[in-house]
């Protein structure tokens, strides 16, 4: 399977998302500098980590206009699998591929920490590996992680199944005290209509490798690889 | 030569935990009377444009485009010629 | 701009003098004020150059020590770190978030001036009474500025300290570190030899901003340091961003002769420190130098901070490749001189020459003072306090107290506004060992990085303190299971020009450099940041200690959490009941007084030998070394991190009872082992010389202390957690 890491002036997660695929997953991968205008020979795309443009005027707003940019929204349209992740994820808003916008944290304040997630359907291309209701360890690190959308956004969501992953506690118990940034309806990574596209503000590949004190996010990338693997066998 | 002032202001409902905390302080100053901080975003473009309607299309353009995120934020843009 | 005389730019009439004898000439405005940058403690380190030449500097390990951006240690398979600390103390007094945040930009920007991708910082803050509105808001806004600045770079923020002391209330130290990786035969220097080589610049464009903020970090903070907030600079992370990938990318192909970045004196500096080193001269053009501001004079281009800047000497005919890396990411790269023969640092508007002073004057002409030190009258005074006449507290409420203090107490809500997991090499976060541990992808080894300075210590025996500075710095990284191998430190005095400062400063310095001989972990970069003082006084003597430390194999680290009940506790080391400056003086009796614990090098070695040997054993389960609150609060601290309880045994014949449980007497670790690693363990711990005794167990939810089979301390995990992990959030509410 060959992943692309679309690199943006600023992104800095690119290298961490490259290396799990690379080293941990045994996947081909290369980047993509924001300045291609195409994607084509890739099974899968990485909106990777990061400050994007600086966050300047508002995260993923000005990353969303890069010569990439089109390419990636057509790959999306035509069913090809993109993971978001933090920055990716405030770009996907920005780009329309996914509904709702990014707010500061509640505490106002840049969050680095630990925390656990719901994981709500296990029937997806990124949680196939995942059970559904089991409760994942995954790191954050984020000052714009708080989810936003209007009411009728998120019966929508809700009514087609599309909050991925929500906030937890350890135990699995949805609390706004275990919701790091203050999110509505403790949405930790949502996916478009057709599932094929997922944001997330956590970081699956700061926990894919055992010395990192952790593996769940090594299943959110093996559970891509195994839909691949399906569908193109 | 156009100058023109974009307000960028949250939508009603949408959360502002900065603005929130502004009041805060100022209810600490003992600033009492405030009952709502919301804010904003103030941007100054200066734009080469043939004429004020064009200028005023583009810089609606721009709000929609770039300045400004549909989904949580309003704005509202003021023009005026300047040398 | 208003025009400044040379007094207030800086420059004494005696040095002025020096001046016009070395020009032959009365020198004009723009020569004025190279000169008084230059010749600034910041940049001409004028008071300290005889003290910072007794640090030891060299040994095998070490590639690069003092005298380049930063220094370089070897760490084999072809790898070295580079690494320095730098204060940004004065900046961050006046505008915390700006201050902080330009202070990471600068140090990083030395990292990769050196070809070494940044892979880590660390930082070591100084704040007074957190009980204070400004100096909350000083560590806030510092905190935010350190975070936003460094986790967008995406380089981890992984380490430091803070302290809070009455010291520091009007003038907190800010102190920021940085880590880099190179390939050895991938190290860059700042050098021009090459005469006819073009220099460029490159990055941010250049405003007014930050002239003369080297002579401002020279000078003592009063009232009016707030009007000279136009100083400040601003920084821009995402330009640092993409300098650091451009940059590293001109390594790469080798396109580089010398790089030097933009800091303190800006253009001025960088250019007379690039081509002083070989003996040439330059001619720079200052129209030239893209601009932010219109009607910049060549005073205000030459002098200007503005951040994120670079100073390029390209390879011959490199210069238009450097251009297309630069293009492609985003930025301008600008030929704005060339390196002549002779020495003349020659500054030009177009045609005609604005200035031209000698350039070795600049850096090798600076004046040196060696000033009278005296000693203090506090020192015998404190030395002699005594502490048989203090009453033990009730150990109960005296651990409670302590884990309750800032200083001891969790600084999550600090590092958790730092991204420290980006790179993904991670390996000990904050907070659950006595350093962090980074791994080195592709390889099997692991860096350990840890900043250190009680600088209770320090004021109240500026010798001993400096040589525990050292040693606490060492024993941590052995703590986690690494060598140490060498340190950077940043020297944060008061004013040099009053005997009792220099005094401090002289004995200190004499300290660190005794036991960074002893220990073999020579200094290979530093700063010196003096003028610490308010119309309050002066800060305490600050003489921070960053070092780095090898693991051979990552998987032998070692946290300090417990993990198994019924694994024992051990104290290695000594046992000791000295109460000299302790948290548990400050916090339970109001004093900051008594005699500095006994330094012992030789035992300090042994130690921190055994403790490599052990972890590479895999003969701990945890490690902590003691340090702020002694050895209860170190085991508390193994508690509850590991979650679970523990119970301590003591016996009053061991001494006083406050003295056991919280002197912070140094060379001392409370280790734990599961039972059937004893008998091994006991052998190595004879073999190398060290003293050993079990004092408890783990196991339980409660911290349970008994003297004499007399229980003295219990307190549930639980309720630890809460105090020590909730103190510095409430605070900050």
């Amino acid at each position: 399977m060959k992943f692309g890491v679309v690199v943006f002036p600023g992104s800095n997660c690119d290298a961490d998302c490259y290396h799990v695929i690379k080293e941990v997953l045994g996947q081909e991968v290369d980047y993509i500098w924001h300045k291609e205008i195409a994607v084509q020979g890739y099974d899968a795309l990485i909106l990777p980590g990061g400050f994007s443009y600086g966050d300047y005027l508002r995260t993923g707003a000005i990353a969303r206009f890069s010569p990439i940019m089109p390419a990636v929204i057509e790959f999306a349209n035509q069913g090809g699998l993109i993971i978001g992740i933090c920055n990716g994820f405030q770009i996907l808003l920005e780009a329309g591929l996914l509904p709702g916008a990014m707010l500061r944290n509640r505490s106002l304040k840049f969050i680095c920490d630990k925390v656990h997630l719901q994981v709500k359907r296990d029937d997806t291309p990124f949680t196939r590996l995942l059970k559904q209701d089991e409760t994942i360890s995954i790191p954050v690190a984020h000052g714009e992680g708080n989810y936003f959308c209007d009411a009728e956004t998120l019966a929508e969501l809700q009514r087609e199944k599309r909050i991925l992953f929500t906030y937890c506690s350890p135990s699995g118990e949805e609390d706004m005290v275990f919701n790091p940034n203050g999110s509505i309806a403790n949405i930790a990574g949502i996916t478009n209509k057709q599932g094929n596209v997922l944001g997330m503000m956590p970081h699956p590949e700061r926990c894919s490798e055992h010395i990192l004190g952790g593996t769940d996010g090594y299943r959110i990338f093996a559970s891509m690889l195994q839909s691949w693997q399906e569908v193109s066998c | 030569m156009y100058k023109a002032n974009i307000y960028v202001t949250l939508k009603e409902g949408v959360l502002d935990p900065q603005g929130g905390a502004v009041k805060k302080s100022l209810h600490v100053l003992n600033y009492t009377g405030v009952t709502e901080v919301r804010i904003g975003k103030f941007i100054e473009v200066w734009l080469e444009a043939k004429d004020p309607e064009t200028a005023k299309v583009e810089l609606k353009e721009m709000s929609d485009k770039l300045l400004a995120n549909p989904v949580i934020e309003n704005y509202r843009v003021e023009m005026l010629e300047v040398e | 701009m208003k025009e400044l005389t040379y007094r207030e730019m800086g420059l004494t009439e005696e040095e002025y003098g020096k001046i016009k004898i070395i020009m032959g000439r009365e020198p004009n405005y723009l020569e004025i004020g190279i000169f008084s940058v230059m010749w600034s403690e910041h940049c001409g380190y004028k008071n300290s150059r005889p003290l910072l030449k007794t640090f030891p500097t060299e040994g095998p390990q070490v590639i690069q020590g003092p005298g380049e951006n930063a220094g370089v240690v070897d760490i084999g398979d072809g790898q070295a770190v580079v690494f320095k600390i730098e204060s940004h103390n004065h900046p961050s007094a006046i505008e915390p978030y700006q201050g902080a945040a330009t202070g990471v930009g600068g140090i990083v920007r030395d990292i990769f001036t050196m070809g070494a991708r940044p892979i880590a910082n660390l930082n070591s803050l100084r704040f007074g009474d957190p009980g204070d509105a400004r100096v909350r808001e000083l560590l806030s806004g510092v905190v935010a500025g350190i975070g936003d600045y460094g986790n967008c770079l995406g380089i981890p923020t992984v380490g430091g300290e803070v302290y809070f002391n009455q010291a520091y209330q009007g003038n907190p130290l800010v102190n920021a570190m940085c880590v880099g990786l190179v390939q050895t035969d991938e190290i860059a220097l700042a050098v021009a030899s090459e005469v006819g080589s073009t220099i460029m610049i490159v990055g941010a464009k250049t405003g007014r901003d930050g002239i003369h903020g080297a002579t401002f970090a020279s000078e003592e903070l009063s009232e009016k340091s707030k009007e000279k907030r136009p100083s400040v600079q601003v920084g821009d992370p995402f330009m640092e961003k993409l300098l650091i990938e451009a940059c590293l990318e001109l390594i790469k192909e080798d396109l580089v002769a010398g790089m030097q970045d933009l800091g303190a004196a800006g253009l001025t500096s960088s250019i007379a420190e690039t081509v002083s080193k070989r003996g040439r001269g330059v001619d720079v053009d200052v129209l030239k130098v893209p601009r932010r501001e219109t009607n910049m004079s060549a005073y205000e281009v030459m002098l200007s901070e503005s951040q994120e800047r670079m100073l390029i000497v390209p390879r011959p005919g490199t210069e238009g490749r450097i251009k297309e890396i630069f293009d492609k990411w985003g930025l301008d790269a600008v030929t704005i001189g060339t390196v002549t023969e002779g020495g003349a640092f020659r500054v030009m508007e177009g045609n005609e020459v604005m200035g031209e002073v000698p350039v070795m004057e600049l850096t090798e002409g600076c004046p040196v003072y060696v000033r009278v030190a005296e000693e203090p009258d506090y020192y015998q005074r404190c030395k002699s306090y005594d502490l048989a006449a203090i009453l033990d507290a009730n150990p109960q409420e005296a651990l409670e107290k302590l884990l309750a203090s800032p200083n001891i107490a969790s600084k999550k809500w600090i590092f958790s506004q730092y991204d420290y997991q980006v790179m993904t090499n991670t390996a000990l976060i904050p907070g659950d060992g006595d350093a962090a541990v980074l791994r080195i992808k592709g390889t099997r080894k692991g860096i350990a990085l840890v900043t250190d300075c009680n600088s209770r210590f320090v004021y109240l025996d500026p010798y001993r303190g400096g040589m525990l500075a050292v040693c606490e710095a060492a024993l941590n990284l052995a703590c986690v299971g690494a060598k140490p191998l060498a340190l950077t430190n940043c020297l944060n005095f008061g004013n040099p020009e009053k005997p009792n400062i220099y005094w401090q400063m002289k004995n200190s310095i004499a300290g660190m450099s005794e036991a960074a001989r002893y220990l073999e972990t020579p200094v290979v970069s530093g700063n010196v940041s003096l003028y610490n003082e308010t119309a309050q006084g002066a800060i305490y003597p600050t003489p921070v200690v960053g070092m780095v430390g090898l693991l051979k194999d990552i998987d032998r680290r070692c946290d300090m959490a417990f993990k198994d009940a019924g694994d024992l506790i051990i104290l290695l080391g000594r046992f000791r009941d000295e109460l000299g400056g302790s948290e548990y003086l400050s916090v339970c009796h109001g004093l900051e007084t008594g005699e500095v614990p006994e330094v012992n090098l030789e035992e300090e070695k042994r130690l921190i030998e055994l403790l490599q040997i052990l972890i590479q054993e895999q003969l701990l389960q945890s490690c902590h070394d003691i340090s702020e609150g002694g050895m209860m609060v170190a085991a508390v601290e193994s508690a509850i991190k590991g979650n679970i309880g523990c119970g301590v045994r003591i016996n009053t014949d061991d001494g006083r009872v406050d003295g056991v449980l919280f002197s912070e007497a140094p060379g001392r670790v409370v280790a734990s082992l599961k039972r059937s690693n004893m008998d091994r363990l006991v052998q190595v711990v004879i073999e190398n010389g060290v003293e050993m005794r079990v004092i408890g167990a783990v196991g339980g939810d409660s911290l349970l202390c008994d003297n004499n089979g007399k229980e003295i301390i219990r307190i549930p995990v639980l309720e630890a957690s809460r105090i020590w992990g909730g103190a510095i959030d409430c605070f900050m509410k």
